[in-house]
């Protein structure tokens, strides 16, 4: 240790690994883990209805123009924040399917009184059966599925209002 | 009102942390010996400072109690319907609460060394107690500027997310709080060193003030990984104990700088000698904890437990380690050349291996680092790499071997100087353990080479441990010593179940029909039923499985496939049956088309030494620690007599004897 320069090999190599560690911070990051479903045809599912008040929902729905899967839970958070976003997507005339994950009837009719119905069917989906099989990863998902029944989009997390626009372009494409 | 009662009393610390500093700052411009009188305002400020710290926890930990949903942490984090152990241990199981429990660590730590600590300068201390508050206030800054853990949400949530589910365990309620206790247990060590040599004063008196709050921070670290790793091991399903995951490096770094810090600074307070080396690990060990820190905070790194967490907070904490670390190197680079290296030793003595075993750790550490870092390098140029135990196994057994041969034999050694010649017997004692050993295990079958080399050297080690305690009266050994070979033999115990473990392991992936039998390591499992049971939170399947040994009485193991609900996830619960001998594990998979269960079992032979080793480790350190703060208190009884005597003598008018 008679060198003084040794003294300063310790701040060489933090100032290294800071500088490394600034760069990748900087960098965009994959945060999500999309689906390996895009481009491919739902798969086949029929669910019972999730309360009383609308139908199940099935594979067999989605035929003759794009619409919107929703994968959503009365117990989740973010499905109350983006409840607005998809009442606005039903006011352009967009057609929603939900899917309940895991939820009791009078929990989704609850919900549903509170924070709107935008839904034109919601299939009860209790084991996630349906969720993990087109490759969600949590709640909420909305999945874009075109007229022939196959997904064309996949948005992850809560729909914030700017992503309306968006969602309501990619229906366009899908048409 | 909870949540501003704990805001309030985060910013009023953050402001005592200022003053602390400032005040403490002013002990610079004192001479060596004198007080600046501007001082005197450091330990009370740090007091308060810790008070309002643990307030501020204490009120998060009431409002997760209380599942307070109206603050977004508690909404975000818990669920009404979590077990009150859950919704407690769930305060620490986020961000922003862990931050907290951080902060609240270091400010208590840093009251407790202005409280008692008396035996050092006035000025050393109040310049550490400066460097102590500007920790602190950094962190203290991130907390209030960046991740609020009081922050109110506009409209009370109705109900809760939950939390992650594998979180939802026993294990993080001891884990991270033992984990954060010791790293930042390393900040008192960090602060102390920073002092030590802004003051110029780095001698053994220092060290042995140093060395109590590194003995404690490092059985601290010891008892979190240990802990730890057996919650990795049966909790994650996987039927390994050491991933080499980041954020178990995360806090395997911080340890090996600390192991090799309580070395040298045992070194520099009997022998004054490994000064400059004694202030380097004294920073590198607390800027590990930090860089740990860092890493599992920043989402820089990707791992199965990291926190996700934005850019921005991780740019933010990138901002304070550069700040700290690249300060406290800086300063270490100009001020470490007035520090006189402290005495000589020859090569071989006591000193001489301890030198060794510090520079195997510190090449360790370089290794760890590297294989974590690593793939953040890759990254940089878009290449992605996994670094694993291919890397991690052979590159530290390479040091690590040398390392533990010479901690069989340094403990024998003399300080200053001592000759090969004079350990003949007790090195051919080791020598003859290792290879009768391995000649031993060898003979039985192929074994892989690593743990081969692993039970070779725990037997020797094991014995070599208690060597120092050979030809001396039992009872009038210190206590110190007794947590050194306590010490040391658990790392052999370790060594031994890790080696067993790797070497003698068998394993079982069967697909079984309800009613149908599989063999592992002389049990036999019969699959009796899967069923669905419910818990608070989750419901599962769970498969009976009898498990009988030699034809003997069944024992009922209940693995379990969990899901939680809130937020959805599955976990696999592992089922362990344990024998003094080892453990059969047992985890459950899916079910095939045709009906049958996938079941997959290990026989692990003496896998739980590894823990008990790490829990002898632990009781070694405090075990030292109990001695040392024994052998103070009786320093200072015969001291006092001494100043007695003098003054007597004195009043006698004889010449003063000379103290010490």
């Amino acid at each position: 240790m008679n060198n003084r320069l040794l003294l300063w090999v310790p701040l060489a190599l933090f100032a290294f690994i800071a500088d490394l560690a600034g760069y990748m911070l900087t960098q965009e990051k994959d945060q999500f883990v999309e689906s390996t479903m895009i481009g491919q045809p739902l798969p086949d599912f029929a669910l019972k209805p999730a309360f009383a008040g609308l139908p199940g929902a099935a594979k067999a729905d989605f035929t003759g123009k794009p619409r919107l899967l929703n994968i959503w839970a009365s117990w989740c958070l973010p499905c109350i924040a983006e409840a607005p976003q998809l009442e606005a997507l039903k006011a352009q005339g967009v057609e929603i399917v939900g899917i309940a994950i895991r939820d009791r009837p009078e929990d989704v009719a609850n919900f549903l009184a509170r924070h709107g119905n935008p839904y034109v069917r919601i299939g009860a989906d209790d084991i996630s059966e349906v969720q993990l099989a087109i490759g969600s990863s949590g709640v909420p998902e909305t999945f874009v599925i075109d007229a022939k029944g196959v997904i064309r989009y996949q948005h992850i997390g809560d729909i914030r209002p700017e992503h309306v626009k968006l969602l309501l372009a990619e229906l366009e494409k899908a048409k | 009102m909870i949540a501003e009662i704990g805001l309030a009393a985060l910013w009023l610390a953050a402001a005592l942390a200022v003053l602390q500093m400032i005040s403490g700052a002013f002990a610079l411009k004192a001479g060596e010996g004198e007080v600046n009188p501007l001082a005197i305002y450091a330990r009370p400020a740090a007091v308060v400072q810790a008070g309002l710290a643990v307030l501020a926890f204490a009120m998060l930990l009431w409002a997760f109690a209380t599942t307070d949903l109206s603050i977004k942490l508690v909404a975000t984090n818990s669920h009404s319907m979590k077990p009150l152990i859950y919704k407690i241990t769930g305060t620490w199981g986020n961000h922003e609460g862990s931050m907290l429990l951080w902060v609240g660590v270091l400010a208590l730590s840093g009251g407790l060394l202005a409280a008692f600590e008396r035996r050092l300068p006035e000025r050393t201390i109040s310049a550490t107690l400066a460097v102590q508050g500007f920790v602190a206030l950094g962190f203290y800054a991130f907390l209030l500027l960046s991740s609020n853990p009081f922050e109110r949400l506009p409209v009370p949530a109705i109900e809760g997310v939950g939390l992650n589910p594998l979180l939802q365990d026993i294990g993080l309620a001891i884990h991270p709080p033992t984990l954060y206790a010791g790293y930042v247990g390393l900040s008192v060590a960090f602060s102390l060193a920073m002092g030590a040599l802004l003051t110029r004063e780095v001698n053994p008196a220092f060290a042995r003030v140093m060395r109590r709050w590194v003995l404690g921070a490092w059985v601290l670290l010891t008892l979190g990984i240990t802990a730890g790793s057996y919650w990795a091991y049966y909790e994650l399903g996987w039927g390994g104990w050491w991933f080499w995951d980041p954020v178990e490096n995360a806090s395997l770094m911080p340890w090996l700088a600390a192991t090799a810090l309580m070395h040298s600074v045992s070194v520099l307070a009997a022998r004054d000698a490994l000064r400059t080396w004694t202030i380097m690990l004294g920073v590198l060990a607390f800027s590990m904890s930090m860089l740990g820190t860092f890493l599992v905070r920043s989402g820089v790194l990707t791992s199965v437990h990291a926190f996700a967490v934005d850019p921005e907070r991780g740019a933010f904490i990138l901002g304070l380690l550069g700040l700290y670390i690249g300060g406290a190197f800086t300063i270490f680079a100009l001020r470490a050349g007035a520090v006189a290296e402290g005495k000589r030793f020859a090569a071989i003595s006591r000193e001489g291996a301890l030198v060794f075993n510090n520079v195997m750790l510190s090449a360790i550490l370089a290794i760890v680092l590297l294989g974590t870092l690593y793939p953040l390098v890759t990254e940089a140029f878009d290449v992605r790499v996994s670094v694993g135990p291919p890397y991690f196994n052979p590159a530290s057994a390479m040091f690590a071997v040398p390392m533990f041969l010479v901690m069989a034999v340094g403990p024998l050694l003399r300080w200053k100087d001592d000759s090969p010649k004079r350990l003949k017997i007790e090195a051919m004692v080791i020598a003859a353990l290792l290879i009768g050993a391995i000649a031993l295990v060898s003979f039985f079958g192929q074994f892989p080479f690593l743990p081969l080399l692993g039970l070779g050297l725990a037997a020797a080690l094991a014995v070599a441990a208690f060597l120092p305690l050979r030809g001396r009266a039992l009872a009038r050994v210190p206590l110190a010593t007794w947590g050194m070979v306590l010490a040391h033999f658990g790392v052999a115990v370790s060594l031994f179940g890790m080696a067993c473990e790797g070497a003698f392991t068998e394993e079982r992936l069967a697909a079984v029909a309800v009613g149908g039998t599989e063999q592992v390591g002389g049990f036999s499992a019969t699959l009796q039923s899967v069923t669905p049971v419910a818990g608070p939170n989750w419901t599962a399947l769970e498969a009976r499985l009898a498990v009988s040994e030699d034809g003997g009485e069944p024992v009922i193991l209940t693995p379990q496939a969990r899901s939680f609900w809130s937020p959805p996830q599955s976990t696999s619960e592992s089922a362990l049956l344990t024998r003094w001998d080892g453990q059969l594990y047992a985890v459950i998979g899916n079910q095939a088309a045709d009906g049958r269960w996938q079941i997959r079992m290990w026989w692990k032979p003496f896998v739980t030494f590894i823990w008990y080793g790490g829990l002898l480790i632990a009781l070694g350190g405090i075990l030292a620690i109990i001695g040392r703060v024994q052998v103070e208190a009786k320093r200072r009884r015969a001291s006092a007599i001494g100043d007695e005597r003098r003054a007597g003598l004195a009043a006698l008018g004889a010449e003063p004897v000379p103290a010490e």
